[in-house]
């Protein structure tokens, strides 16, 4: 049974919210979504490029790991403006425009996972594999993995305008 | 994703042309190793045609890497456009990888 997200934050409602097959195929439509609304949230192509990757690299991991590659299981996309702060609701006070950031969510319905588990490669060892994580670390602020009580993980990214990724 | 193959002397140069992600990474994967198992002394990778690449396309790399270093073929990376770029200093691999500019500088190298 597919359980889709509830509105659990005090966010309201996410601005935009899609809702895709576990099929590597529409990476690059997910890609061009998120890149596109960042850049609406005031983020430069650079950071619109990095955040869009972050995303992919998510998508992969889900693909692979939640799914086993499965290409028929539902993968959810939540994007919120974002403040920094939570409690600081968008919805009762939105920004005309230049939003200070972005939050955004990727949600599936695969086994939990102790998110203490989920953590990037040592990149002195040099081999193929293992970098998504380290590579979604390196480029959003914060990164946070949730089992979601319905079933499945949450991964929460968020990002502030004008922070630069951790290279 | 389609991947152009070249050959000029003892070089190969291989030239993927499109994005590079789940989609399709084994496929360039799959050219790499077949290439590699020619044992050229020089393979280039021609990205000047990748918009963009996620890590299951620079992981392909890093196994051609390793196979390049067990057979003394060189590895020579060129072409990277900005975004591109970004991933392998993101992942700290640019310090790993021979990296170019043009396919020039990769052929002399």
């Amino acid at each position: 049974m597919t359980t889709t997200p509830q509105n659990n934050t005090s966010l309201g409602p996410p601005h935009v919210r899609i809702e895709m097959l576990s099929q590597p195929r529409y990476l690059s439509g997910a890609r061009e979504l998120v890149s596109a609304v960042a850049r609406r949230f005031g983020f430069d192509d650079g950071a619109c490029g990095q955040i869009a990757l972050a995303v992919d690299e998510a998508l992969c991991n889900v693909i692979r790991h939640a799914y086993g590659q499965e290409a028929d299981q539902p993968i959810w996309i939540s994007i919120w403006p974002w403040d920094g702060d939570e409690q600081a609701a968008f919805e009762k006070n939105p920004p005309a425009c230049d939003p200070h950031g972005i939050r955004i969510d990727i949600e599936d319905q695969g086994p939990h996972v102790n998110p203490e588990t989920i953590r990037g490669r040592d990149l002195s060892d040099i081999r193929p594999g293992g970098l998504g994580v380290y590579i979604i670390r390196q480029v959003m602020d914060n990164v946070v993995y949730e089992q979601r009580p319905e079933g499945g993980m949450r991964l929460i990214l968020t990002k502030l305008n004008g922070t630069p990724s951790n290279t | 994703m389609e991947v152009s193959i070249e050959h000029q002397g003892e070089a190969t140069i291989v030239l993927p042309i499109g994005d590079v992600d789940l989609s399709n990474s084994r496929d360039l994967q799959n050219h790499l190793r077949q290439e590699m198992s020619r044992k050229p002394g020089l393979l280039v990778v021609d990205l000047e045609k990748v918009s963009y690449m996620d890590s299951s396309g620079v992981a392909t790399l890093v196994e051609a890497m390793q196979i390049a270093r067990k057979q003394a073929t060189r590895l020579v990376l060129c072409e990277l456009n900005d975004k591109v770029r970004a991933i392998f200093e993101i992942a700290r691999l640019d310090r790993v990888f021979t990296i170019v500019g043009s396919r020039s500088d990769a052929l002399a190298a």
